[in-house]
């Protein structure tokens, strides 16, 4: 990884829900942030610098928000920036937090990511209604549904195959207290048996909306080994975008997402990522997404990801489990899910993820985030042992 | 610290583009920058823009931005809901991590399609202010009275400003408002914000800037003169007009001083004042002598203000006065939120 | 070209913004609600209003409870304020001349933004003393003070309007907030070039200068090399569904037909982008991958989308994978 070595020194998260009614915008925001400060053992005043990261503005109404919250992220006096790339957000503004680091500009950056969906309604933030724009008749599930069915077809994957890592990611959740979703008896048959939304997205197939927040501190090497807890070293990290819709454009397994895996992996040395992760916390809003995405990372052959997810090898107990924390599926603060991914990655080479924890048998686990019509994607790789 | 310059900068105002979307306004402007830098569209390290969705009226306004960059094979790419001069910034700490050695960096904006003025509101506390929707202008009117009130400066302070922007700004074929006026013309205009006259309000503007910064040996090899950043520094206030101090800007000083503002002399300021006062309080933060300095030669936001872009404009005409051999040494500077709450400086020299 | 499209668009979110305020805003909103100006006394000894749920200088936590709270007010100086000579309608609380000004209330040590009706401008100035005018029925918001008014030497407040609390009044925890923004939006020349064309019955799309790729309804330019599709070339209105969804989810759009319905991703004879179509004409159960389809253009042809209804299929054999495979 190009720069100063960085790690994660401090994590904190809010309780994820349908409405966080018992606080304001700033409340939500801080209490990721408070928890995140004392994960580390440090007040306001040892931040050098804040980045805040969120998806549209449209969503709470208020423009760039990073100006309302400066005193409430104790940002008054210094360098503050807000990131915004779409769904991958929360992983990108991780990242530019730790370039701060990584440049040496800083040695103590917190940053926050966060979505309060419940102040409008997401369907109408995602899609205000534009003149002159072809209009979508079909929703966010409309303009996925036909790339997984495409999916589906290039590999013949079998139809059960969402379903069981909806039902997978749900009984993760279970463990995880900050989750959104608890279903307790989830299984098969009740994805199977809810609501077909968009063929072959049923309801429990999809993502749901919540209100909820992500924070870290990112410290220098200094900070980091001064640290009296475990911090996860960052090994890598990349982002890479791609034009919405061109020629020949490859929707299903996008280069740019093969393209920023394959950047991050040459960073922290990762050839075979099955074997040498852990763990993955991956963006996965609607289920299909894990078997795509365990091609578009590399985690098997071109066509083979449906066989990894049906093998149960993504799940607890097998070889490289995916998304312990729930997941998106179980929990989705859009602009926040991207740096949750990072921050539960984290959480994992640290030993700090509870009754999700994941034995740590090469301590480094990736965090991915993914946005825009799958155009969007940011990456890390993070480890408990400090990169050569 | 890498040495990091700017190498080529281009950018585009009208008071109202009614022809073009904003991709079709940002690739004239792309184009060009890409060209001028001598560097090839493929071997530009990093692209970071800054745009804001309710200028365009809809969510994800970066995403059309792309289809004008040609993002193809993928880019490392990033975007600020920001002035495009805090993408500069991004981009600058890309370079200093040592992962790239060159970035575009651009920022567009249409300010003309809605009420810009009230969307800017939007910036404001969402609980205690946005409700009674005080507008940009009325933020900024509440500063000025507070500034004339407590620094014994008068409205024909303002009014020089203003009268010198248009005067520098006939030389500037990007400025909208322009002319061979003096502060007695100015003070002849109505109040129309208590203290504050038109003459005291940047015109709306429609535009988009992109510059292109290039680390080193690089910018050595593409530019016979490149604009080296000595120093780029930003700080916010907290955000309640009612627990700052209006009448200075304590963030622009912070930063100024961190950048190395007083490190040489300055030649030139750039200076992203939207309102006649705002200039007066940035040259006094930033420690300015206007018999020294010339402040906005470009006219200034008063002359043009392209939202989104004109804070990375500030930064693309100090540079341009580098590389052209006009200037030495010139401090530009960026804002944004209401009343001057977070302000960029940037420190650029030639060799 | 001087005939772009132009067309009014407004962002309003129906029902205006549902924000959960917290226990701290929550109070001093329910100290308007009964009439009354709360702030909070901080840990250096400054009294701040309105309150926060931090510090605004160290961002410590303020508690919601505690003998930290304090009334101030309803005497008030103003320390700046500038004239609205035009009242925005449906945003501003007066539909008359007013200022805005940052008053401060006595007790408190920093100032809040809000209204003063005092007729004119040459009627108030930095030092003018104000007191709350109170609105009658109030929700618990900021705008429960209708307006601050002049206050002359010695002249008396008008108190608050008693609010008498239900049995079952419940402390202050949201407020709804409208936003109503209104825009001309411009289609820009690609766009309004393609319109026209539904409007003709054609479908015209734009070809890059340097590649051979040819985009129909594409934001003007070719994404890959960010180039102007500047070459103006008309493709067929026939095609492939390359891939596509059935769409059971109700009231996604009030253009969307009855559920279930397909949408699909349409690879156009001539074109190198695809873009979604509805598809109908067809049982929903035999709508596939590769089937050739055609444009249902309306009756009655305008320069809008409406005027390719949907696609159906042509009835004719199924392209070959190979033809779209590129495309999914």
């Amino acid at each position: 990884m190009a720069g100063k070595r960085v790690a994660v020194v401090g994590v904190g998260q809010t309780v994820h829900r349908t409405a966080r009614k018992d606080v304001s915008m700033a409340g939500l925001v801080r209490e990721a942030a408070q928890e995140a400060l004392d994960d580390a053992g440090m007040a306001w005043s040892d931040i050098d610098a804040v980045v805040i990261g969120k998806a549209p503005d449209m969503f709470e109404g208020v423009a760039m928000p990073e100006l309302y919250l400066a005193d409430a992220l104790g940002a008054v006096g210094k360098p503050m920036m807000r990131v915004h790339t779409a769904g991958s957000v929360g992983g990108s503004t991780s990242i530019v937090a730790a370039k701060l680091v990584a440049a040496g500009l800083h040695e103590r950056v917190l940053t926050v990511a966060y979505e309060k969906q419940s102040e409008s309604n997401a369907t109408w933030g995602l899609s205000v209604p534009m003149p002159f724009a072809a209009p979508l008749v079909a929703g966010a599930g409309g303009y996925f549904a036909p790339l997984i069915r495409a999916y589906m077809y290039r590999s013949g994957a079998p139809r059960h195959i969402g379903h069981l890592v909806a039902v997978k990611d749900r009984r993760a959740a279970l463990r995880n207290p900050k989750a959104h979703l608890h279903i307790p008896d989830i299984d098969l048959k009740m994805v199977e048996e809810s609501f077909l939304l968009w063929d072959p997205l049923r309801y429990l197939d999809v993502c749901p909306s919540s209100d909820g927040a992500m924070a870290m501190v990112l410290g220098s090497e200094q900070v980091a080994d001064a640290s009296s807890g475990p911090v996860a070293w960052v090994h890598g990290m990349a982002m890479r975008s791609e034009p919405t819709m061109f020629a020949r454009r490859d929707q299903v397994n996008p280069q740019a997402g093969k393209d920023c895996a394959k950047d991050v992996y040459a960073q922290a040395g990762i050839t075979d990522p099955r074997r040498d992760f852990d763990c993955a916390e991956v963006y996965v809003p609607f289920s299909w997404y894990e078997p795509m995405w365990l091609e578009n990372l590399g985690f098997c052959a071109e066509g083979d990801g449906w066989k990894l997810t049906e093998s149960g090898a993504t799940g607890p107990d097998g070889d490289i489990p995916w998304n312990m924390s729930g997941g998106v599926l179980s929990s989705n603060p859009i602009g926040a899910s991207g740096m949750v991914r990072f921050g539960e990655a984290a959480q994992q080479v640290r030993g700090r993820s509870g009754d999700y924890q994941v034995e740590l048998k090469t301590g480094r686990a990736l965090g991915q985030a993914y946005g825009g019509g799958s155009q969007f994607f940011s990456m890390w790789v993070v480890g408990n042992q400090k990169p050569a | 610290m890498r040495d990091v310059a700017v190498v080529s900068f281009a950018y585009s105002n009208v008071a109202r583009d009614a022809s073009h979307n904003e991709t079709e306004m940002i690739v004239p402007v792309l184009h060009e920058a890409v060209a001028q830098s001598g560097i090839a569209h493929d071997e530009i390290g990093f692209v970071c823009s800054g745009s804001l969705d309710y200028l365009q009226g809809g969510p994800f306004a970066f995403v059309a931005g792309l289809d004008a960059v040609g993002a193809w094979p993928p880019v490392r790419e990033s975007h600020v809901e920001m002035d495009a001069a805090w993408a500069l910034y991004e981009a600058w700490v890309a370079i200093q991590t040592g992962e790239v050695d060159s970035a575009l960096v651009y920022g567009f904006g249409k300010s003309s399609p809605g009420d810009l003025h009230e969307i800017m509101a939007l910036q404001l506390d969402p609980y205690y202010v946005l409700p009674q929707w005080p507008s940009m202008v009325d933020m900024a009117a509440l500063q000025a009275c507070a500034f004339l009130d407590a620094d014994g400066a008068t409205e024909k302070d303002l009014a020089e400003v203003a009268a010198r922007s248009q005067r520098n700004a006939q030389e500037n074929p990007n400025a909208l408002r322009k002319g061979n006026v003096s502060a007695d013309d100015v003070l002849k205009q109505p109040v129309t914000h208590h203290p504050l006259r038109d003459a005291d309000i940047f015109p709306i503007t429609d535009g988009s800037a992109a510059v292109v910064i290039a680390a080193g040996d690089l910018a050595r090899k593409v530019s016979k003169r490149p604009a080296w950043i000595r120093g780029i520094e930003h700080r916010i206030e907290g955000h309640g007009l009612g627990v700052r101090d209006l009448t200075q800007s304590e963030s622009t000083r912070a930063a100024g001083a961190a950048a190395g503002v007083a490190n040489g002399k300055v030649d030139v300021a750039e200076l992203h004042a939207q309102f006649s006062h705002e200039e007066l309080i940035l040259a006094e933060a930033l420690g300015l002598d206007a018999t020294k300095t010339s402040i906005n030669p470009s006219g200034g936001p008063l002359a043009a203000n392209a939202v989104m872009s004109a804070g990375l404009v500030r930064i693309g005409e100090v540079a341009r006065r580098i590389t052209n051999g006009a200037a030495d040494r010139g401090v530009a500077h960026a804002t944004s939120g209401p009343c001057l709450q977070h302000n960029l400086v940037c420190v650029l020299e030639g060799e | 070209m001087t005939d772009v499209f132009t067309a009014q668009h407004v962002i309003e979110y129906p029902g205006g913004y549902t924000r959960s305020v917290g226990p701290v805003i929550g109070r001093f909103l329910t100290g308007l609600r009964d009439g009354r100006i709360l702030a909070v006394r901080l840990a250096d000894g400054r009294v701040l209003v309105p309150p926060t749920e931090y510090d605004p200088a160290t961002s410590a936590a303020v508690a919601a409870d505690g003998d930290h709270w304090v009334e101030v007010g309803p005497r008030g100086t103003v320390q700046s304020f500038t004239w609205v000579s035009q009242p925005r309608k449906g945003k501003h609380s007066l539909d008359k001349p007013f200022a805005f000004a940052l008053i401060r209330p006595d007790g408190a040590d920093t100032a809040m933004l809000h209204v003063v009706d005092c007729g004119s401008a040459d009627a108030i100035r930095v030092g003018s003393r104000v007191a709350p005018k109170w609105r009658a029925e109030r929700t618990g918001s900021i705008t429960d003070i209708e307006a601050w008014l002049p206050l002359g030497d010695g002249e008396e407040p008008e108190p608050a309007a008693l609010h008498v609390p239900a049995d079952d009044e419940q402390p202050v925890t949201g407020i709804t907030v409208p936003i109503r923004l209104e825009y001309t939006l411009t289609a820009g020349i690609a766009t309004t070039r393609y319109l026209k064309g539904l409007g003709e019955g054609k479908i015209i799309g734009g070809r890059s200068p340097s590649s051979d790729d040819v985009y129909a309804a594409s934001r003007g330019t070719d994404p890959k090399s960010g180039e102007a599709t500047s070459v103006e070339v008309e493709v067929r209105d026939t095609g492939v569904i390359t891939t596509f969804c059935v769409v059971n989810v109700p009231g996604l759009s009030e253009l969307a037909p009855e559920i279930p319905y397909v949408s699909a991703q349409i690879l156009l004879d001539g074109a190198n982008n695809t873009f979604f179509g509805l598809i109908r004409g067809v049982a929903v159960d035999d709508v596939h991958m590769g089937q050739r389809v055609k444009a249902h253009w309306a009756d009655e042809l305008k320069p809008d989308h409406t005027s390719i209804q949907w696609f159906e299929p042509t009835g004719e054999p199924d392209a070959d994978y190979e033809i779209y495979k590129d495309y999914l």
